[in-house]
């Protein structure tokens, strides 16, 4: 009797717990191709009715966001597997480290802003595409953007890195100035949270973003009044 | 110390007498609330409210000093709430807090309503750093603490949680007495099968006022039958008790769902749940699930400090006051829109 060997199934490596979803690294297909499992498991406290209803929704809300991105050529993981009814989505593993992890070292040192100029460059340049295609990502900070990295490479030369937009969990599909505004405020509040020196290259971001997306002029006008009254309106009643 | 409180934001009264001693737990001396109740399908006016208000603020504060044996020399303070809430009963307790202040020659204490909340919630369930749920009739807010200020994490981008209640309370014409979210409480108890409405989470934020939307025309439907009886789909008939229960799984998970953002967020085990919707046990009972499910616990009250009251106000302006806060008589107005972030907490490290 002949039998197909099939190789032990990879054991999964939880990397992070946030309050909707545990993330993993594990493998899709092949035991060296390398892969990241987003679960939302089920919540005791929900109806099980509505709590099978949301994760479903979201699992495809998510998935189709990736697709849409992906196809426009936006940088973002590729979709490899959707199971919507266990709530999981199989996606291309990003090696690398996010901006923020990437700013914290470079920013450390003297003179490191010029080293991520063409980090921003590409950031603002995503960000601005993500934008054109009416997706806005619900919550853009530094930690949701990765460099590319092969395993192993020390963090030095960003020109030639890839950028890559990660984590759709809160994406929407919108044509609302006032969204694609609020994504920027977020991701500004991000970079000047992280360091001083951070906050000059935000502009760089901006100025890419201007570059890339022709609604941009409009947002950025909005921006202006989103900073005026922080991302909450005051208090009505 | 001694400090008098006074509340009346919404539709209730509420005197207050605290002590704080250092190095104690704050003893409450006296806690009496009057609630001005409307007739089934309506809500409270703003104008009724705070005649209301004015007719009974004088026996509440005889009948707190009279219960507590507190003589008038002793207190140190009088505190009031300054907002956010109804402008006309805000009016009338600052009203009665003034004259007080003059009357015996005490210095005035504008408290915010939300921080009063927070704070009595500390005080009872010892919770030291929560995250914070406030759930009532005028407010839906996830607060944490940082640097001196009480944070809004997340917030109801329309109507309260609490308004979502009562209004739908009124749509089934559901006693007001003792309260409406009570009443609908005790009938979700009897609800079996959940309609689907919809679920409006935006990150650690909001919305109810589309849910009530949907809830009211199902209502209708249920009401007069026209243009078909409602049927859930299995094919038995929906019930008021069925839409009940509906409503409270529905809203009560997106609360959930926001203040577990939270605790990821700030790192927090602890929740604490302050605000009238506070008191409702099948929200408690599902951030209980949701908080042991990340290894931590759940802090809630029971009606005497969840739903408004005049003690909340006396500890919290304490508490300012032992700082060297005061409110001067000319500066002692009142604002319905007050955010819970514009207090400076001088008091917490």
């Amino acid at each position: 009797m002949s039998s197909i060997e099939i190789d032990p199934p990879t054991p999964k490596l939880l990397i992070k717990q946030g309050a909707e979803a545990l993330v993993y690294k594990t493998t899709y297909l092949l035991p060296h191709i390398p892969a990241l499992l987003k679960h939302r498991p089920s919540k005791l406290y929900r109806h099980p009715t509505l709590d099978t209803r949301l994760t479903k929704h979201r699992c495809l809300s998510e998935s189709r966001l990736l697709i849409r991105s992906r196809s426009l050529g936006i940088p973002v993981p590729a979709v490899y597997f959707v199971d919507e009814s266990r709530g999981e989505i199989f996606m291309e593993w990003i090696s690398g480290n996010s901006v923020r992890e990437v700013l914290d070292e470079v920013l450390a040192q003297e003179g490191g802003e010029e080293v991520v100029d063409q980090m921003m460059v590409k950031v603002g340049a995503a960000v601005g595409a993500l934008h054109a295609a009416d997706i806005v990502h619900g919550d853009l900070t530094t930690s949701n953007i990765m460099v590319r990295n092969s395993e192993g490479e020390e963090i030095v030369g960003f020109g030639e890195r890839e950028v890559v937009l990660i984590d759709f969990g809160l994406g929407a599909v919108s044509t609302q100035d006032e969204d694609k505004a609020v994504d920027l405020y977020v991701l500004e509040r991000a970079f000047t949270s992280t360091h001083p020196k951070a906050e000059k290259l935000f502009q760089d971001v901006l100025k890419s973003y201007e570059q890339s997306y022709k609604g941009a002029k409009v947002v950025l006008r909005r921006l202006q009044d989103v900073r005026m009254r922080g991302r909450k309106r005051s208090m009505v009643g | 110390m001694i400090a008098l409180g006074l509340e009346g934001s919404a539709n209730k009264l509420g005197t207050g007498l605290i002590r704080h001693t250092p190095g104690k737990p704050a003893e409450i001396l006296s806690n009496i609330r009057h609630t001005f109740v409307s007739p089934p399908g309506e809500g409270f006016l703003p104008k009724d409210t705070a005649r209301h208000h004015r007719s009974w603020v004088v026996a509440l504060v005889k009948r707190s000093l009279k219960e507590s044996g507190v003589k008038v020399k002793d207190i140190d303070c009088i505190c009031y709430t300054k907002g956010p809430g109804m402008g006309a009963p805000l009016q009338s307790v600052a009203i009665a807090a003034r004259t007080l202040s003059l009357l015996w020659g005490k210095p005035l204490v504008g408290v915010n309503h939300c921080v009063g909340h927070i704070e009595m919630g500390r005080e009872i369930t010892g919770a030291n750093n929560p995250v914070v749920l406030y759930v009532s009739g005028g407010n839906t807010q996830v607060i944490a603490y940082a640097e001196q200020r009480y944070r809004i994490f997340g917030e109801a981008l329309d109507i309260a949680v609490g308004n979502c209640l009562d209004r739908f309370a009124r749509t089934l014409n559901i006693s007001n007495d003792p309260a409406p979210g009570y009443n609908i409480e005790q009938m979700a108890k009897k609800g079996k099968n959940l309609v689907g409405l919809p679920y409006v989470v935006k990150g650690m934020d909001c919305s109810f006022s589309g849910i009530l939307a949907v809830a009211d025309l199902m209502a209708a439907q249920l009401l007069s039958g026209k243009p078909k009886s409602l049927l859930t789909p299995e094919g038995e008939p929906v019930t008021r008790e069925d839409l009940c229960f509906s409503l409270q799984e529905t809203v009560f998970a997106m609360l959930v769902e926001i203040t577990e953002r939270a605790m990821a967020h700030v790192g927090s085990e602890q929740v604490l749940i302050v605000g009238g919707v506070g008191c409702n046990e099948r929200l408690q009972e599902m951030m209980g699930l949701m908080a042991k499910d990340r290894g931590g616990s759940v802090y809630a009250t029971d009606e005497r400090f969840c739903i408004d009251n005049g003690i909340m106000i006396a500890h919290a302006g304490l508490l300012a006051y032992e700082t060297g806060f005061v409110t001067p008589v000319e500066e002692s107005t009142c604002t319905q829109r007050f955010r819970t972030d514009e207090v400076l907490v001088k008091w917490r490290d």
